[in-house]
């Protein structure tokens, strides 16, 4: 259990004031330039140090991430960094609060990593639908900027920093780390192939790194408090804390901060009421975001909410969006309706993801029905693996995933609907 | 050089190529869609993936760049269920109409389905129907074919530079539109039907009307603008279907102007298959001897000094040099191939050539263009100017019309008279092409044709002299021709002899027997009470005028040799006979020296090469460019400031065969007209 002391995003419910002075009052701001004049290595060290890993979904280790960054640029050519606000995964939430509750903590962040990397210009692209979050996230910059904390001169510590916010157009794959730059360039907003990686080639052919929100507004705390404090937390390689976002049939869904490894059961009795008609009517829960396959109650006894314990049962923590299903819910239909939201966001520049993600779909809703054969659920599985790993980006994996999770775990379940309908036929 | 290990294979291959291109240099083949060699890679098909040690998953093998210590393998078995579950994508909301598809046969999706695809389906799904979209009168739609490979856009985006296709729509929603519907403004729109690997751009005019199989394949030249393309004629029986660009990396890459590709079908109207003579006032049908006495018998009854020739934009190198030993024998001298009164000066092979060669502009680094709209002009050589500047944001000044060249050009106005300014250094063009290692400049044919076009060509010389065009290794002065046979006939030296008179002087009137060799562009009316002789293959201008036809063969009906604007010899060979009772050309002109008591030396086409190669050098080795020797040419004179105009108002008509074109028509409708065709 995460103590109160240890809790980075203190204003996470929005209790208090978000503006600059509120901020203040919860120490952000506090000795940044101190922090940014111990320069690059020391922050990208310390970083390092904490264990910190993404918290986009992917969690690649951070320290490492910025580590790829150019030391020197003898084209002239500026580094970037880019933060993803494009949070449109089904399920999280995490984000919208940090900004709208505490945007200091991310400007703050986006200076302290832009000079881990030595950017000096940062762009933060963020979700169109996020209208209020814009608006709070703009005025905190304007009052970073009237208080010189950013600028020129950031903090008085003579370095020059700039960060522009921009607003996307409500496109889940510009969330994508790659489409989101095509799409900052004013581009249709289509993944770019990898090599060249962003860090050598990204936004405008620059070096660019693009994190998520979470990772970068908890840079601030941690090299206040030293990376070895953030490594204390959680287990190891699954360090530090997390916003987890528990949705769906819980009694109190909310967003809470906690240790990394928390068992999922206790995350969910402790802060979100306990699933509705109490644990034993749960079905399944999706551990993070609609991208990662779901898992049975069998496995939600006991598993732990981290990277590498999350793969072990073959799903993923992705974003840790908690989406929990209980007794009452129609799981083929519920996953069916996540096959159409991919095939519906699917960006079309590749062929498996472009046709793959309908063929999907168009399969689920007739296993919602029943209006198959027993062998299509094979092929259905087939069909996830053609996908799976041949796309330009993760958009086909993650099309891919929710299905695979629930032939795996819910198969009897489909056979049950094939059979009841055959029958019925008949 | 990078070592990698493709199959088991060891090999080396340069720095910064790709696996696929790899794996290709070895000899294994890499099914794909997308990828093209000369566009940027899109990587979206999916079809080339192969597997590579270390990495988790597949890897498109047309974007990976190839590093050092890299193990390919692509022939096991997961690159093979990729490669099937990939296809069995692609075809999964594909038509599957083969058989009423123009692609048929040619198609790539239909190969690689054979070769890598499951040998049957597993879908039950309803496949998606997309709308037609209408992209002008060449190119024909069915859009529910599309797999989105997006070559298409890719050409017209960074080759053609009219960005007026693209994708809209998201997934299985995404459609390959021109936004607005409306017909693509490139002069090289057509080669997209080439690049398309699908059924879904098919060539408009030829639709339905042939399969490949059925098709002869004769490999050629074109003619229809001076850049002599390589070109593929196929026909069937003895009508020409259709015209595809063939490679060759010194002239036309692999791609082909409009024009030269549609404009076919004016073979097939207006044509001139027998002889005839003009009888109380009537054009009526005679025989061959019959003509040919009828001509010998006007010639040698008028006095050489009386009789005038014009050869016109389309005659052949044999016809032309034919021609001109008649007249040698026949002491005639008035002659003329310049039927525009372009102030070509014949002097010098440098001054009326593309010195630099169309390839060679890919070493050029600052551009002056004059009185040349080089999109509409020579839609190839433009392309290769554009692919210059993309590579070098070189500058590029325009004299003349500031007609959009697809690039950012700087205008120094329509008026030539700047030329002496910048050739004297008083121009702050001038530093920028003299700090230029490789500068060039391009004359267009509206500097040439004015009364002081032979001041200009002075002027251009002077200018490239100044401005460090002129260079040991380097010749930057280069005019672009829009006759496929003038430079032809300008190495022939079918120009005025010992004080003859030249094309404007042969129209003044005064000729008792003028010769029109092909002379279509030539204002008529001035052949006063001339007795004309027309030899040609179009019912055009020249032939409405004519007292006596002599019917020749287009470029499809003979073997013949054409020298482009660069002064690249190049040979052509007739894939058809020629209609009726129309005969080759140098066999008219050799028939007609018979008839004159002078025949020529030859009996067949190799004699008459022999004795061409024996008198001008050039012609022994075809398909190089000389280089020509530096030297005087043009008349030094006074420019006036009158604005310089376009070379033709339309580019789907300029010669008689596009005339007659029904293709071209449509096209002159659409783009000049403005009347867009309903969509289909």
């Amino acid at each position: 259990m995460l103590q109160d002391q240890d809790r980075i995003f203190t204003n996470l419910y929005g209790q208090n004031d978000w503006r600059l002075a509120g901020a203040k009052s919860r120490g952000i701001w506090s000795g940044t330039k101190d922090l940014v004049l111990k320069g690059r290595d020391w922050i990208t060290e310390e970083v390092k140090k904490s264990g910190l890993r993404g918290r986009g979904g992917a969690g690649f280790p951070t320290g490492m991430k910025w580590s790829f960054m150019p030391k020197d640029s003898p084209d002239g050519r500026p580094s970037y960094l880019v933060v993803n606000a494009d949070e449109s995964e089904p399920g999280t939430c995490k984000d919208r609060d940090i900004i709208r509750f505490d945007p200091h903590r991310l400007i703050e962040g986006c200076l302290l990593a832009s000079v881990g990397m030595g950017a000096h210009v940062c762009y933060i692209y963020i979700r169109g639908e996020f209208y209020n979050e814009h608006s709070n996230l703009q005025q905190a910059i304007d009052e970073a900027y009237a208080a010189g904390l950013i600028g020129k001169n950031a903090c008085g510590s003579g370095y020059d920093f700039d960060l522009y916010l921009h607003r996307g157009a409500g496109a889940y794959i510009c969330g994508e780390e790659t489409a989101l730059l095509e799409s900052l360039e004013g581009k249709k907003g289509q993944p770019r192939l990898k090599p060249p990686f962003p860090a050598a080639v990204g936004l405008y052919g620059c070096p660019t790194t693009i994190n998520n929100v979470e990772t970068i507004a908890v840079v601030g705390e941690i090299l206040r408090r030293g990376g070895p404090w953030f490594a204390g937390i959680g287990r190891p390689k699954n360090e530090g804390t997390k916003i987890y976002c528990i949705s769906g049939h819980v009694n109190t869904p909310c967003n809470v901060e906690e240790a990394m490894g928390i068992p999922l059961r206790e995350l969910i009795e402790k802060y979100a009421g306990g699933v509705r008609g109490g644990w034993d009517n749960l079905l399944a829960i999706i551990p993070g975001g609609s991208s990662v396959p779901l898992l049975p109650k069998s496995i939600c006894d006991t598993v732990l909410m981290d990277f590498d314990s999350l793969r072990a049962v073959q799903s993923g923590l992705g974003t840790a969006a908690i989406i929990v299903m209980d007794k009452s819910t129609d799981v083929v239909k519920a996953i069916a309706r996540l096959s159409r939201f991919y095939k519906h966001e699917s960006c079309g520049q590749c062929t498996p993801c472009r046709e793959g993600t309908g063929w999907m779909w168009r399969i689920m809703e007739r296993l919602v029905r029943g209006d198959a054969e027993v062998r299509e659920i094979d092929m259905l599985l087939d069909i996830t693996k053609q996908v799976e790993g041949h796309t330009i980006c993760a958009l086909g994996d993650a099309a891919a995933w929710p299905i695979q999770g629930l032939v795996r775990h819910f198969r009897p379940e489909i056979e049950r609907r094939i059979l009841a309908k055959h029958q019925a036929v008949a | 050089m990078t070592k990698l290990t493709i199959d088991g294979i060891e090999t080396e291959v340069p720095h910064g190529r790709t696996v696929f291109q790899a794996c290709r240099d070895v000899g294994i083949e890499i099914p794909h869609f997308c990828f093209h060699e000369r566009l940027a890679i899109a990587g979206n098909c999916r079809m080339c993936l192969v597997e590579m040690e270390k990495a988790p998953k597949p890897i498109a093998s047309c974007a990976m760049p190839v590093s050092d210590g890299m193990v390919i393998k692509t022939n096991t078995a997961s690159v093979i269920k990729a490669r099937q579950g990939v296809m069995e994508f692609l075809l999964l909301n594909h038509p599957l109409d083969c058989p009423i598809c123009d692609q048929g046969g040619e198609c790539d999706l239909q190969d690689q389905a054979m070769a890598y695809g499951y040998d049957r389906g597993r879908t039950q799904e309803m496949r998606r129907a997309v709308k037609d979209k209408y992209m002008g009168p060449l190119i024909k739609t069915e859009m529910t074919r599309c797999i989105h490979c997006t070559r298409c856009i890719r050409f017209i985006d960074e080759i053609a530079g009219v960005p007026e296709l693209g994708a809209i729509g998201r997934g299985e929603g995404m459609e390959v539109t021109t936004y607005v519907e409306k017909a693509l403004t490139s002069e090289l729109s057509g080669n997209i039907i080439d690049l398309c690997p699908v059924g879904a751009l098919t060539n408009a005019p030829y639709a339905f009307t042939a399969r490949p199989w059925e098709l002869r394949k004769t490999e050629s030249i074109d003619v229809l603008d001076a850049v002599g393309a390589a070109i593929r004629i196929d026909t069937r029986g003895a009508e020409v279907m259709r015209i595809m660009p063939r490679l060759n990396e010194d002239v036309n890459e692999e791609w082909l102007a409009d024009k030269s590709r549609f404009a076919y079908d004016g073979l097939k109207y207006q044509r001139l298959d027998r002889p005839y003579l003009r009888k109380n006032g009537k054009l009526t049908p005679v025989s061959w001897s019959e003509a040919l006495s009828a001509a010998a018998e006007k010639i040698k009854n008028t006095v050489p000094n009386k009789i005038g020739v014009i050869a016109g934009d389309l005659v052949d190198v044999e016809t032309v040099y034919g021609m001109r030993r008649l007249l040698d024998g026949l002491g005639i001298n008035n002659r003329d191939c310049r039927q525009d009164g372009a102030a070509l000066d014949p002097k010098n092979r440098a001054g009326y050539i593309f010195n630099t060669t169309i390839a060679g502009i890919e070493q050029a680094d600052a551009v002056l263009i004059i009185g040349c709209d080089l999109k509409r002009e020579a839609p190839l050589v433009m392309a290769r100017l554009r692919k210059r500047y993309l590579q070098t944001g070189m500058p590029v000044a325009v004299i003349g019309q500031n007609a959009s060249l697809t690039i950012k050009t700087e205008h120094l106005g329509e008026s030539p008279a700047v030329l002496a300014d910048i050739a004297a250094g008083k121009h702050p063009l001038a530093q920028k092409l003299k700090s230029a290692q490789k500068p060039m400049l391009i004359l267009g044919m509206s500097a040439l044709r004015r009364a002081d076009g032979a001041a200009i060509l002075a002027a251009a010389r002077q200018l490239a002299e100044n401005c460090n065009m002129i260079q040991a290794d380097w010749n930057g002065f280069n005019v672009l021709h829009l006759a496929a046979g003038r430079v032809g006939a300008l190495d022939i030296g079918f120009v005025p002899a010992q004080a003859g008179k030249d094309v404007n002087q042969i129209l003044q009137g005064g000729m008792d027997v003028v010769y029109l060799l092909g002379a279509d562009e030539i204002d008529t009316t001035k052949l006063g009470q001339a007795f004309v002789i027309y030899q040609g293959h179009h019912g055009d201008a020249g032939a409405e005028r004519a007292d006596l036809i002599l019917p020749g063969a287009a470029y499809t009906e003979k073997d013949a040799i054409y020298v482009n604007t660069e002064g690249r010899a190049q040979l052509a060979f007739g894939a058809i006979m020629p209609p009726g009772e129309a005969r080759e050309d140098w066999k008219i002109i050799r028939a007609l020296s018979e008839a004159l008591g002078k025949s020529l030396p030859w009996n067949n086409l190799v004699e008459l090469r022999a004795h061409l190669a024996r008198d001008y050098a050039q012609f022994a080795a075809l398909g190089n460019v000389a280089k020509s020797n530096w030297g005087s040419f043009g008349t030094s004179g006074s420019i006036t400031a009158a604005p310089l105009g376009s070379a033709f108002k339309n580019y789907y008509m300029t010669c008689a065969i596009s005339r007659n074109s029904v293709t071209m028509a449509k096209c002159t409708q659409e783009f000049q007209m403005g009347i867009t065709a309903e969509a289909a």
